[in-house]
C-alpha cells in the first residue's frame, strides 16, 4: 500500500516519521546543527561578535532595506544574526551532548545497580530519584546558578542534575525484568563476575532505550539551556547562545521583530528534529514500547 | 485507605527533607557566606565572631539540624535586599504565581479537551491531523518564546492585549497561553487514546444499543471516564507550570515568586533563592499528594486499600 501513496508536500513528509519512514528532514536539520557546531567559524559569513553600528538593525534580506550580506538581518549593535545563530549552535550542541552523555551514564549506572541489586541499594537510589523529582528543575537550576560560577560547565551540571532521573527510572524498570531472565541467571550461576554481567548482559539490552531517550531529550535540553540563558543565568556574553540572543532581542521587540524570531526558529527546528528522529528510532528499534 | 495516606504523607516529608538537604549543600557550595556579609577590610576576628553568631563554627550535621528546625518554621533568614524575612516576601507573591499557573492550566484544558475528544471521535479526520501537527510543534517550541511572539503580534502589532504586569483579566491572557502551551500536546494525546479505549468498550456499545444520543455518550459518559488518566497529568503539569512560571513571569514582568527569585539570583540574595526552591518543592509535593489522594473520589474503582 505504501507505494501507492502519492508524493506529499513537506509537512506530510515530516509526518511520515510516525508511519515509519526515515525522517530525512529531521535528520538533515540535526546534521546541520552539528555541522554549524563543528565548522561554525569557517562557514559563518561574518564574525559573530563583530560590531558594526552603521549596519545596526538591518532587516532580513527579503525586506526593504535588507542586504544580502546579512541574510537574516543584524541586531542593535550591527552583529550578523545568521552568524550568531551559527555560533549559538556550537553552545547548544555542546551543552546538549555533554549533558545527555553524562546524565545517561550516571542514570544508567544507578538504574542498573538499583534494579540488579534490589534491597537497600534500590531503596536508597529510588528515594534519591523521588527527592530529585520533587524539586522542580527550573527553581533548582536557579539555586545552583546563584552559587556556582556561570558558564557552560554550570549549565551542564544543572541539566545533568535534573535529567539523570529519567534514565535511572527507565533502566531500573528494565533491569528489574532482565534480572529474572535465564541468560542473566545462567551467567551468574556460571560464575560471571558482577561487572561483566553489567557490561556484557545488562548494558546491551538497555542501550536501545537509552539511545531513544537521549535523542528525544536532545531537543528538550536545548530548550532548557535556552531558557536558562534567556534568564541570564546560563551562557554569559560575549559567548553567543540562542537563549541569550532572545534576551537581547527582547529589548527591541517593538522595532526589530527578527531579533526574537530567528533564534527561536533555530531552537524550534533543532528540538522538532530531535523529537521526530527520536520517535522514528523508538518505532524502529522497539516497536512494542511505544509509550516511552 | 488511611495506611495509604500515611505512606504518601511520609514520602512527601522525605522528599521535602531531601529538598532541604539539596538547598543546604548548595549553600555550602557557595563558599563562605560570611565573606558576602562582611566588608572587604574585616579582620580575622570579625570573621570568627560572625561565624560564631551564625552558628557556622559548629559541626555540619548540627548546622543541618538547625537549618531544618528553622526551615520547618519557615525561617530562611532575612532577604539581603529587602531586610525582611525571605519566606514571607515570597508568600506575599505566591497568589500571583498560583493565579498564573491556574490560568495556564485552564487554557491548556480548554484547548486539549475538545481537541482530544474530537480527534478520538473523528479519528484520522481534519481535527485529528491538525492536532497531531499542533502536538509536534507544541512540544518543540519553548513557552517563553511563545510568550515573546505573543507580545510581538498581539500586544505590539495588534495592540489587543497588554504585554506586561498583573492586573485584570486582560493581563492574564497572554502569560497564561505561554505557560499553558506546552502541556496541550501531551494532554490531547492522552485524552485521545483513553477516549478511543472507552469508545470501544462494552458499556459504550450498550449505551449505543439503547439508543442514547451519541453526543451524550461522548461528552457525558465517555469523557468522564476518559478524564481519569488526565487527572494524573494535570497534577504533574500544574506542578511543572509552577516551575515554568519562573521563566514566563520574567517574560511578562509578572510580579510572582519566580521573578522575585530570578531577581534574587542576580542580587546574590541567597535567603530568597533558598526559600524559593523550598517553596517550589513544597507546593510540588502538596499538589501531587492532592492529586494522588483524589483518585479514589474521581474513579470509584481505585480505592486505596
Amino acid at each position: 500500500m505504501a507505494e501507492a501513496v502519492l508524493p506529499r508536500p513537506w509537512l506530510g513528509r515530516l509526518l511520515r516519521a510516525r508511519e515509519g519512514g526515515f525522517p530525512y528532514i529531521a535528520a538533515s536539520v540535526l546534521a546541520l546543527v552539528l555541522v554549524c557546531a563543528l565548522l561554525g567559524p569557517w562557514i559563518s559569513p561574518h564574525d559573530a561578535g563583530r560590531i558594526a553600528l552603521s549596519e545596526a538593525m538591518t532587516p532580513p534580506a527579503w525586506l526593504e532595506g535588507g542586504s544580502m550580506s546579512h541574510v537574516l538581518g543584524t541586531d542593535n549593535l550591527g552583529r550578523d544574526i545568521l552568524s550568531r545563530i551559527i555560533a549559538g549552535a556550537r553552545v547548544s550542541a555542546n551543552v546538549a551532548l555533554y549533558a545527555i552523555v553524562l546524565s545517561g551514564f550516571i542514570g544508567a549506572v544507578l538504574g542498573m545497580a538499583a534494579g540488579y541489586f534490589g534491597g537497600v541499594v534500590d531503596a536508597l537510589i529510588s528515594r534519591l530519584i523521588d527527592v530529585q523529582m520533587s524539586v522542580p528543575s527550573i527553581p533548582l537550576a536557579m539555586l545552583f546558578a546563584a552559587v556556582l560560577p556561570p558558564g557552560e560547565a554550570m549549565v551542564i551540571f544543572i541539566i545533568v542534575l535534573s535529567y539523570w532521573t529519567w534514565y535511572a527510572r527507565l533502566v531500573r524498570g528494565e533491569v528489574l525484568s532482565l534480572r529474572e531472565r535465564d541468560f542473566v541467571k545462567l551467567a551468574k550461576v556460571a560464575g560471571v563476575g558482577t561487572p561483566t554481567v553489567f557490561y556484557r548482559h545488562l548494558a546491551p539490552n538497555v542501550l536501545n532505550m537509552l539511545l531513544v531517550l537521549a535523542t528525544l531529550q536532545f531537543g528538550s535540553v536545548i530548550v532548557f539551556e535556552a531558557g536558562l540563558s534567556f534568564l541570564g543565568l546560563g551562557i554569559q556574553p560575549p559567548n553567543v547562545s540562542w537563549g541569550g540572543m532572545l534576551a537581547d532581542g527582547r529589548n527591541f521587540i517593538e522595532v526589530a521583530w527578527w531579533l526574537i524570531t530567528m533564534p527561536g526558529l533555530a531552537i524550534m527546528a533543532a528540538c522538532l528534529a530531535s523529537n521526530l528522529l527520536g520517535d522514528w528510532l523508538r518505532d524502529t528499534l522497539d516497536p512494542v514500547r511505544r509509550q516511552l | 485507605m488511611s495506611g495509604y495516606i500515611a505512606r504518601r504523607l511520609l514520602q512527601g516529608v522525605v522528599a521535602i527533607v531531601g529538598a532541604l538537604l539539596i538547598v543546604f549543600v548548595a549553600q555550602r557550595l557557595s563558599g563562605d557566606p560570611v565573606a558576602l556579609m562582611l566588608p572587604m577590610d574585616a579582620t580575622e576576628e570579625d570573621f570568627a565572631a560572625m561565624r560564631q553568631a551564625l552558628g557556622l563554627d559548629r559541626p555540619l550535621p548540627v548546622q543541618f539540624v538547625v537549618f531544618i528546625a528553622n526551615a520547618v518554621q519557615g525561617d530562611f533568614g532575612d532577604s539581603y535586599q529587602w531586610q525582611a524575612p525571605a519566606m514571607a516576601l515570597l508568600l506575599e507573591r505566591l497568589p500571583a504565581t498560583l493565579e498564573l499557573a491556574l490560568a495556564g492550566l485552564v487554557f491548556a484544558l480548554l484547548l486539549a479537551v475538545p481537541l482530544g475528544v474530537i480527534s478520538a471521535v473523528h479519528r484520522g479526520g481534519l481535527v485529528d491531523r491538525v492536532a497531531k501537527i499542533f502536538a509536534m510543534l507544541g512540544q518543540a517550541v519553548p513557552g517563553f518564546w511563545i510568550g515573546l511572539l505573543l507580545i510581538l503580534f498581539i500586544a505590539v502589532e495588534l495592540q489587543w492585549l497588554p504585554a506586561f504586569g498583573r492586573g485584570g483579566f486582560a493581563n492574564l491572557v497572554l502569560p497564561a497561553i505561554a505557560l499553558g502551551w506546552y502541556p496541550v500536546a501531551a494532554m490531547t494525546r492522552t485524552l485521545r487514546s483513553s477516549m478511543l479505549d472507552i469508545l470501544d468498550s462494552d458499556y459504550v456499545r450498550m449505551e449505543r444499543a439503547i439508543g442514547l444520543p451519541e453526543r451524550w455518550i461522548v461528552w457525558r459518559f465517555a469523557l468522564r471516564n476518559a478524564f481519569v488518566p488526565l487527572v494524573t497529568m494535570i497534577g504533574v503539569y500544574f506542578a511543572n507550570m509552577l516551575g515554568g512560571a519562573f521563566v514566563i513571569e520574567v517574560v511578562f514582568a509578572w510580579p510572582g515568586v519566580g521573578r522575585a527569585v530570578v531577581d534574587a539570583v542576580f542580587a546574590r540574595d541567597f535567603p530568597v533563592v533558598q526559600a524559593g526552591v523550598v517553596l517550589a518543592a513544597v507546593v510540588f509535593v502538596v499538589v501531587n499528594l492532592i492529586v494522588d489522594l483524589s483518585y479514589g473520589f474521581i474513579d470509584p474503582r481505585i480505592r486505596h486499600g
